[in-house]
């Protein structure tokens, strides 16, 4: 089974003659798999800014509006966020293992079969996301202006509550912007991970070279972590709305 | 091979834990600890971060130079955010109050 | 149409211009260059590319320079003007102060220096190209459909509420271009730690290398807050959001805090790497190792760190808290100290070396005395109270030509006459190109040391005219706008004569100078895969030697140890890769 060898960079003393997946200006695998890593980290390390940027604007407009923020958080859904998370880690889940069929050599069948579960999960994450946008669209809660048009009761809720309409749309555009980002990186993600199924089918991933498959990995495990804070920054802060602050 | 490979109960643990930590946020978030809320929220996000990053990434397995990288991450993010609080964290909050819409 | 040559006779005609087979004659035809995967071809599409950016935004500044000579704005209405300083800007710090010397220079020097064969993403960094022009076309578009007039920093409320130009266009051009400046940091970060040759430590490095690994560092953690600022200011224009609209809550001076939370890290984006040719120019051209090799390498490393806690220095008279505006002015004073560290560093290198007075050194002496002065007035403007006097005037644009002109474009011309001869396989003229020098730095200094005086004087930038009864201004715009036109004919020679050589010039030795680095020890124009055998080095960086020792290994000599001993390392003992 698994083995527990030391990951320390071990010296490159590859006596592949040349394995079909070697890259010309590498001189071994372990170079070439070492180079994609970093790489990918790299680029996780650049996505984490990008992200951040959002962040920021949702730190410094959650201070300032911070009833108005619970108030609009209020009507989100947490169950629906709840399982969606759970949807997700599992999703990161099938992904490890995905990845550790590659590095023992399991068969192309579970090698895919983990994928494809990933997958699956990643879908019915965006389905549950495309339901609670389309929701917002129902309530007239999508942040544009024209389109933001929550019912009477609501915006009587609020102003009772000493908040205005203004800063509960700050909230609602913060949600979309993020989430909706998220999104967007977990189509390109399916979409990423869809020639990696076709290579692993074909039966091009060994223990020797499965590189893009552990970088994919760790694209996915990311945006499952982008998600970990989404969730309780955005959806569980209104449970306590009402009760006073 | 010279990669470390992550036995599968590792990460079932790993899952378990991050499915227990979910519940546990919003078990959480039901109960009002006043200013502390915010803190138990992220305490716990970023515990689950850590794990996944430990352990789905195989950041515990990795070598000195992807910890740097990853350290090197949060060091900016927190740069980036604290700065810009030093700026909105002190406007109207010491000397005489600036006529604005700003209410901190 | 007959053609007398088929494409294989051409491809053989094309190739016998060169005495040797080499990257540019290796293929032949617009598909091979197009679809390259070789750095040093990607390097000269880069060229290519930001020549004729840097034309078309100096265009742009002829026309400014045009209007300031009267001060009426007789030439052209404000909101002409607002559109022609903005393109100048735009066109000049994204496409480019921020590509030039990373993408040219170092996409062509990064693996040769360190004695690789490519950069450890060879697809990446074509897609990088692409990206670039995908941006470059988009912003293009924007500039003929009608223009921006936001200025080059695109400040709400005006840009999301009130321009009624071509806002979100431009933004998408830049957006898209910041992504290939992320795919070039990264391509070089993963190259220097994973491919450097046997023997190549980190302290063995030109550095070169350390400055644009440390550029890198920026890019990569910087222009995605950029990313997102573009993206956030194109949704607030779009659909009024509220982010940045006080009208709905929001906080215009979010939007400069995340705008120049890239953008001051962006201007060290411009100057490290030319810091880094700097220190290659001086350490060849006087003929000894840099003094100090460590503190300038970490002095690197310091301005990316420091570089992004100083953002704020832009922001003092922006109603951002003052006690925010001190700890960002200490720091800026901090930052201000690794550059110089490296100046003092290069004067000390240069005392009692063997200097020259070739090209590279003449630009390499300008970017000394210029990059300090544009230095210096930086701290002037990080001083609180005199910001509050002095911002937004013509000081502050003095103060940034000085760096951007007379430090990063001094350093990138010195550095493509250093190399070009390894680019091209020719050498440039030398007297003319000694000569267009002279004529750049007398023309720089003319155009922009009177506009010192302006924004002490109160001038304020970005406005197309000014008080008729401050004839002294006149003069000064007058001199300023003289010193452009000769400014603009010394950087039209060496346009000149870069073409001709390429025809003409006198074909160029492995190691003209002669300079230590491995990219001198291959021939000029290099293979396609760089070198004949891996470079094992065993000696440390500027070392210089007699010129008999420095041998290069070029087409039909011995590519195999001969009598025990490398041919490219004589005297050498081959070390394991570390």
């Amino acid at each position: 089974m698994a083995t527990h060898a030391d990951a320390v960079e071990a010296h490159g003393h590859g006596h592949e003659s040349a394995h079909s997946a070697l890259a010309h200006h590498f001189d071994n695998l372990e170079q070439q798999r070492e180079a994609g890593a970093l790489g990918m980290w790299v680029f996780i390390a650049q996505e984490v800014m990008f992200f951040g940027g959002l962040f920021l604007a949702y730190l410094i407009y959650r201070m300032k509006y911070p009833t108005a923020f619970m108030a609009a958080s209020n009507h989100l859904d947490w169950k629906i966020g709840t399982f969606n998370t759970a949807v997700l880690i599992t999703s990161s889940l099938t992904m490890a293992l995905a990845v550790w069929a590659t590095q023992v050599g399991r068969s192309r069948k579970v090698q895919v079969g983990f994928m494809a579960a990933t997958v699956l999960l990643g879908l019915v994450f965006l389905g549950v996301k495309a339901y609670e946008y389309n929701d917002k669209y129902v309530h007239g809660l999508i942040p544009v202006a024209g389109l933001f048009n929550p019912e009477p009761k609501l915006v009587q809720e609020w102003t009772e509550a000493g908040v205005t309409v203004q800063n509960v749309q700050m909230f609602y555009w913060l949600y979309f912007a993020m989430t909706g980002l998220h999104a967007l990186h977990m189509i390109i993600g399916v979409g990423i991970i869809a020639p990696i199924m076709w290579f692993a089918w074909r039966g091009r991933y060994s223990p020797e070279y499965h590189a893009p498959v552990e970088n994919f990995g760790l694209y996915w495990h990311f945006v499952d972590i982008i998600w970990i804070f989404l969730f309780p920054l955005l959806y569980l802060l209104g449970v306590h709305f009402g009760k006073g602050h | 091979m010279s990669e470390h490979i992550v036995p599968r109960s590792t990460y079932f643990i790993i899952f378990a834990a991050l499915l227990v930590g979910t519940a546990v946020t919003v078990f959480a978030a039901r109960i009002d600890f006043g200013p502390m809320n915010d803190l138990i929220a992220m305490t716990i996000a970023v515990t689950k971060m850590s794990l996944v990053l430990l352990y789905f990434m195989h950041v515990r397995y990795s070598s000195r130079l992807i910890w740097v990288i990853v350290a090197a991450m949060f060091f900016w993010l927190v740069i980036m955010l604290t700065l810009t609080l030093a700026d909105y964290g002190s406007r109207d909050r010491f000397g005489p109050q600036s006529p604005s819409n700003y209410t901190l | 149409m007959s053609n007398q040559l088929t494409t294989e006779a051409r491809g053989q005609e094309w190739r016998s211009r060169f005495p040797t087979v080499n990257y540019l004659n290796a293929d032949y035809g617009i598909k091979s260059w197009l679809l390259t995967k070789d750095h040093k071809r990607i390097a000269l599409l880069y060229l290519l590319s930001v020549t004729f950016f840097f034309a078309l935004g100096g265009a742009y500044a002829a026309a400014i320079r045009l209007e300031l000579l009267t001060p009426q704005g007789d030439l052209m209405q404000s909101h002409t003007y607002n559109k022609v300083f903005t393109h100048h800007g735009i066109m000049m710090v994204f496409f480019f102060m921020i590509p030039a010397i990373p993408a040219v220079l170092g996409n062509f020097l990064v693996p040769l220096m360190i004695g690789a064969k490519d950069l450890a993403f060879p697809r990446i960094n074509l897609l990088s190209w692409y990206v670039y022009m995908v941006g470059a076309a988009l912003t293009f578009a924007a500039l003929l459909a009608g223009g921006v007039d936001t200025g080059w920093t695109f400040y709400v409320p005006y840009s999301t509420s009130y321009s009624n130009t071509f806002v979100i266009l431009a933004g998408l051009g830049i957006f898209i271009n910041g992504f290939s400046s992320i795919l070039t940091g990264l391509n070089f970060i993963v190259t220097v730690h994973t491919m450097r040759a046997p023997g190549m430590t980190w302290f063995r490095l030109p550095l070169f290398i350390w400055s644009n690994y440390a550029t890198s560092l920026i890019m990569i953690l910087g222009t995605p807050v950029i990313a997102i600022t573009v993206l956030l200011l194109a949704l607030e224009r779009l659909a009024h959001i509220g982010i940045f609209d006080p009208r709905l809550g929001g906080d215009p001076v979010l939007f400069q805090h995340m705008f120049w939370f890239y953008s001051h890290p962006a201007v060290y984006i411009m100057i490290l790497p030319s810091m880094g040719v700097v220190s290659e120019l001086i350490a060849t051209h006087t003929r000894k190792p840099i003094f100090g090799y460590s503190f300038v390498a970490f002095s690197s490393l310091a301005i990316a760190v420091f570089g992004f806690l100083v953002w704020g220095h832009h922001l003092f008279t922006s109603s951002q808290s003052v006690y925010a505006g001190m700890i960002f002015s200490i720091i800026s004073y901090i930052v201000a100290v690794p550059s110089a560290v490296k100046v003092f560093n290069w004067t000390a290198t240069m005392y009692k070396g063997s200097l020259s007075y070739d090209t590279p050194m003449l630009y390499a002496y300008a970017f000394v005395g210029l990059f300090l002065i544009g230095g210096m007035t930086g701290l002037f403007l990080a001083a609180l109270g005199l910001d509050i006097h002095v911002h937004d005037t013509y000081f502050v644009v003095a103060h940034f030509h000085y760096v951007m002109v007379g430090g990063t474009v001094m350093g990138y011309l010195g550095g493509l006459h250093n190399w070009w001869p390894k680019m091209t396989g020719r050498m440039y003229p030398e007297g003319w190109a000694r000569f267009a020098a002279l004529v750049i730095f007398v023309g720089f200094n003319l155009t922009f040391f009177p506009q010192f005086l302006l924004g002490y004087m109160g001038m304020p930038r970005r406005y197309h005219a000014y008080p008729v009864d401050e004839p002294l201004w006149q003069v000064l715009h007058v001199a300023s706008s003289g010193g452009a036109s000769i400014l603009a004919i010394g950087m039209l020679i060496p346009g000149i004569y870069f073409i001709w050589s390429m025809r003409y010039g006198r074909f160029a030795p492995a190691n003209p100078w002669p300079a230590t680095g491995l990219e001198w020890r291959t021939p000029s124009p290099p293979p396609t895969e760089n070198f004949i055998t891996t470079p094992v080095v065993t000696w440390e960086a500027y070392e210089f030697r007699p010129i008999e020792e420095m041998k290069v290994v070029g087409p039909g000599e011995p590519d195999q140890p001969v009598g025990g001993q490398h041919p490219i390392n004589r005297g050498a003992e081959p070390e394991t890769r570390e």
